[in-house]
């Protein structure tokens, strides 16, 4: 297709909008997040917020300036500011934004879409709403509060009179912008925000094959990449000879990557790129290419020995970092104490999309095209490269055939401009699933120490969480081997206990690969860790799971700092007052997801149950199991209860629930990747396995709560109780504890 | 070699072994069918070959030659198979990426299963992943499309 295809594609396919998924870990360049810039005035319409334009005949165009990446932002946003401003959804066109800070932050990452500009997406709609009616209330000489709007004409509510927008418009586009008093409606008249059926904008496009991803866009001239990177992360090249690739029909040229420096950041990972006429080309020609490497100092990870390594670490003393009581003294007078260890390995994203980037750098200019989270950050990146301003690089932004954090990074969208700038021509560089696999930004690996005292009633008096993980601070800095105070929000320092006395523990573990932010981050392994710990708190006082829990959280209650014993809590960017560690809401999913999946009545049933507060939003999860003559168990029924405060689009929400319940699946039971001499030994799904049709339930029963209160994450809380409800209810099962994922190791299925 | 795609004639001028995928995509620029794996492990590239499901990125373009070839681009003209319906209707896409190699395994099995059950549905989808884990959807919507629901 030509550009000017590509681009006609993206204004009228690419119109709609999502729910994020990515995460809030300490890392370090996650730039502030920044407000939208004042819009600027096209001069022929109604120019309010940077997000909206209205013309003159009245067609509306929305702004979607985050990444579409299955969340469904891309119908969830343009809803929002449509009917707020009370546009006709028939005359609304989605445009994706390039990457650009005038839009504020675009970075699709944390959960925050909706969480983080929920308000400035109202905001848009009704500062547009409000000088529409100023315009009317003007001609019709009556207050501009008596005015409102809907299906794309401005109504004096007494009267009933009615202006078109059109019609307005261009004396709406004369008035100020308002900058204060701004009057969002009643939440009820947000009629397609609260349509549980909402279409996929996209929808139409999947199904034919039309949608455009990375790899879909296709330039005149354009050549395609293929490179080969060194294996172990922070290796090079030490000799190759290309003479063999050169001779493979459709090849081109075989350009030296540069050599990545250490903190490795967002950069490409080094190694030679076979610059060919078309992907095929480029595959056989990367076969034969002789090459050998130095594989510096990382050839030495060994996943089975660094895992004894981080055990080892949990068992020795840590950084104390939540120090509540005197668990010490809890500890010498307990009538039963319980201990536990668990781990977990580096995961691989396994997007169904793997990399992939087109870039075309010409005339000191550079414009690509790729399936990014965070078009920002590559502009950034792509200008640094080229020695530009980064208003000479445009950053085109696809659908995203998955990411779960992947496609946060700006690696293979350098790698493609750098390719560009060498061959003064177009070029696409497509990686294979191998290359995906083999060079990820995992999540960390881990393992975790928990202690438990009870007192003679069984109850818990004292609690002791220690944990190691691989942090990704270590990717940024080169240097962090612990993890910090704000990478233990994620499900450690957070964690409302009733317990009196509670100590938890950072431990080291040095990073020796490249990690990064995966849905939900370390949640995955601390609600694992967590979860699982309840359970045999449970079965070690013979109580139910269910009341167990419940005792272990404690009453319903807002839990101060103080109470958590910490002197901060970062609590995913948002303010405690306005997101606190509140007990009760976690009590509450607990109790509906447990009277929906009827758990009283458990004789004959096999059902466990976890529950975790992660991006500020509440969620639980029961699996159901039942045996099975060849693979042990069968997943047949789960249920998921979630307050995520105000939600919108339900529909997509309800889809991120069930997509929270499948990955949180395949991450217990098969994810995870393994080192050998620094080199990641998986190559694609048949190894780094991902839950399939059969390993899903039956049904997936999907819970809102109904709620006011702020709207919290949605992409990634749902993931990380699944997790430890599935391996609750393989113990119900086979009375089989299993404190090590991916699971399925000591399940043979 | 001469291969038909989509119901009209094409002539390739391609190494015989290149995977039909490739010949697809780069050569006859039709994009909606996409490259997963390359193994024939997650499904994304399937397409039909003489009406049989086939993983594209594991089969010779030699092995189409005088054969009539179908992607998602010409399952249905105007877009609206009951399959492709019922995807809209119960919007099972998240990402959509895996979605176009989903609808044409699930053709494949409705040709020969018209009513398929649960179990002849898991054994013909088990060759597709979907990452982001629509597959209750698209079990139900298989379902909708047979029309046993």
């Amino acid at each position: 297709m030509s550009r000017r295809g590509f681009l006609a594609g993206l204004g009228a396919g690419l119109a709609v909008a999502v729910l994020p998924n990515l995460a809030d870990a300490a890392g370090p360049p996650k730039p502030k997040a920044t407000r939208p810039a004042p819009p600027t005035p096209t001069g022929n319409g109604l120019d309010a917020h940077v997000l909206v334009h209205v013309a003159l005949d009245g067609a509306v165009t929305i702004i979607c300036h985050r990444s579409e990446m299955g969340q469904g932002i891309r119908s969830s946003l343009p809803v929002l500011i449509a009917d707020e401003m009370g546009a006709e959804w028939a005359r609304v066109t989605v445009q994706q934004a390039t990457g650009d800070k005038k839009y504020g932050d675009q970075n699709t990452d944390g959960s925050t879409s909706v969480r983080k500009q929920y308000d400035e997406y109202r905001k848009a709609g009704a500062v547009v709403r409000m000088m529409l009616c100023a315009a009317a209330a003007k001609r019709w000489k009556v207050k501009p509060e008596s005015c409102t709007t809907r299906d794309h004409q401005v109504i004096h509510v007494l009267t009933k009179r009615t202006v078109a927008f059109a019609d307005v418009v261009a004396d709406a586009a004369k008035l100020p912008v308002p900058k204060k008093g701004i009057t969002l409606r009643p939440f009820a008249e947000l009629e397609r925000v609260a349509d549980p059926k909402l279409p996929l904008i996209d929808g139409p496009g999947y199904v034919t094959g039309s949608a455009q991803y990375g790899a879909d866009v296709v330039l005149p001239g354009m050549l395609t990449a293929m490179i080969v990177r060194p294996p172990v992360v922070g290796g090079k090249v030490a000799t190759y000879d290309a003479a063999r690739t050169l001779a493979v029909a459709g090849v081109k040229k075989v350009i030296e990557m540069p050599v990545p420096t250490k903190p490795w950041l967002f950069q490409p990972w080094g190694g030679l790129a076979v610059v060919a006429e078309n992907t095929w080309a480029a595959l056989k020609g990367r076969s034969v290419l002789d090459v050998t490497w130095d594989h510096g100092e990382n050839a030495s990870y060994n996943t089975p020995a660094f895992r004894e390594e981080m055990l080892q670490s949990v068992r020795a003393p840590g950084t104390k970092l939540r120090d509540l009581g005197d668990i010490d003294a809890a500890f010498a007078k307990a009538a039963n104490i319980i201990e536990a260890e668990y781990t977990g390995p580096h995961l691989s994203h396994m997007q169904m999309e793997p990399l992939v980037a087109v870039a075309r750098v010409q005339n000191g200019t550079a414009e690509v095209w790729a399936p990014t989270q965070n078009p920002q950050q590559n502009r950034t990146d792509v200008a640094k490269l080229l020695g530009v301003k980064e208003e000479a690089v445009t950053i085109h932004v696809t659908l995203l055939g998955g990411a779960f954090g992947r496609k946060s990074k700006s690696d293979f969208v350098v790698e493609a401009a750098f390719l560009s700038a060498q061959m003064g021509a177009p070029v696409r560089v497509q990686w294979t699933r191998e290359d995906d696999v083999k060079h990820g930004y995992y999540n960390a690996a881990n393992a975790q120490r928990l202690r438990a005292a009870l007192d003679d009633t069984g109850a818990v008096i004292a609690w002791h969480h220690k944990t190691a993980l691989t942090p990704i601070g270590g990717t940024f800095d080169g240097k962090t081997d612990t993890p910090s105070a704000g990478d233990l929000q994620q499900g450690v320092n957070d964690v409302a206990l009733s317990a009196p006395n509670v100590r938890t523990e950072a431990c080291k573990a040095p990073l020796h690969t490249r990690v990064g932010w995966f849905r939900s981050v370390y949640n995955i392994f601390h609600a694992f860790a967590v979860g699982s710990f309840i359970d045999e708190i449970a079965h070690a006082r013979g109580a139910d799971p269910r009341d167990t829990w419940l005792d272990v959280i404690g009453p319903a209650r807002k839990v101060s700092l103080a109470e958590l014993g910490i002197p901060a809590l970062p609590n995913y960017g948002e303010a405690l007052d306005k997101h606190p560690v509140d007990a009760g809401r976690l009590r509450n999913v607990i109790t509906r997801v447990t009277d929906a999946a009827n758990w009283s009545n458990r004789k004959g049933r096999y059902l466990g149950l976890a529950a975790h507060r992660s991006f500020v939003t509440y969620t639980a999860v029961v699996i159901s199991v039942v045996p099975d003559a060849q693979r042990v168990f069968r997943i047949d029924d789960a249920w998921i209860s979630m307050d995520a405060g105000t939600v919108i689009n339900l529909d997509r929400v309800h889809s991120q629930m069930e997509g929270a319940v499948v990955m949180g699946i395949s991450n217990a039971l098969y994810s995870g990747v393994t080192m050998t001499n620094g080199a990641t030994d998986q190559t694609n799904y048949r190894d780094s396995r991902v839950a399939r049709m059969r390993d899903v339930p039956r049904t997936i029963h999907t819970d809102i709560v109904a709620s006011t209160e702020p709207p919290s994450g949605v992409g990634e809380p749902g993931v990380p109780p699944v997790g430890p409800a599935l391996a609750n209810a393989i113990f119900a099962l086979t009375g089989k504890r299993l404190r090590d994922m991916p699971l399925a190791n000591a399940l043979n299925v | 070699m001469k291969i038909t795609v989509n119901g009209v004639e094409k002539t390739l001028d391609v190494d015989p072994e290149m995977p039909l995928l490739w010949a697809i995509r780069d050569v006859l620029g039709l994009t909606g069918t996409k490259y997963g794996c390359g193994e024939a492990l997650c499904g994304a590239c399937t397409v039909h070959l003489d009406g049989h499901a086939v993983r594209a990125c594991v089969t010779p373009v030699r092995r189409a030659e005088g054969k009539a070839v179908t992607t998602i681009e010409g399952l249905s003209p105007d877009g609206k198979h009951p399959l492709q319906q019922a995807w809209l209707d119960l919007r099972v896409p998240q990402c959509g990426f895996c979605q176009a190699g989903q609808i044409m395994t699930a053709a494949a099995l409705l040709q020969i299963k018209p009513k398929p059950t649960d179990a002849e549905i898991d054994q013909s989808m088990g060759t597709n992943i979907c990452r982001c884990g629509t597959y209750t959807r698209i079990r139900a919507a298989i379902k909708k499309a047979a029309g046993e629901s």
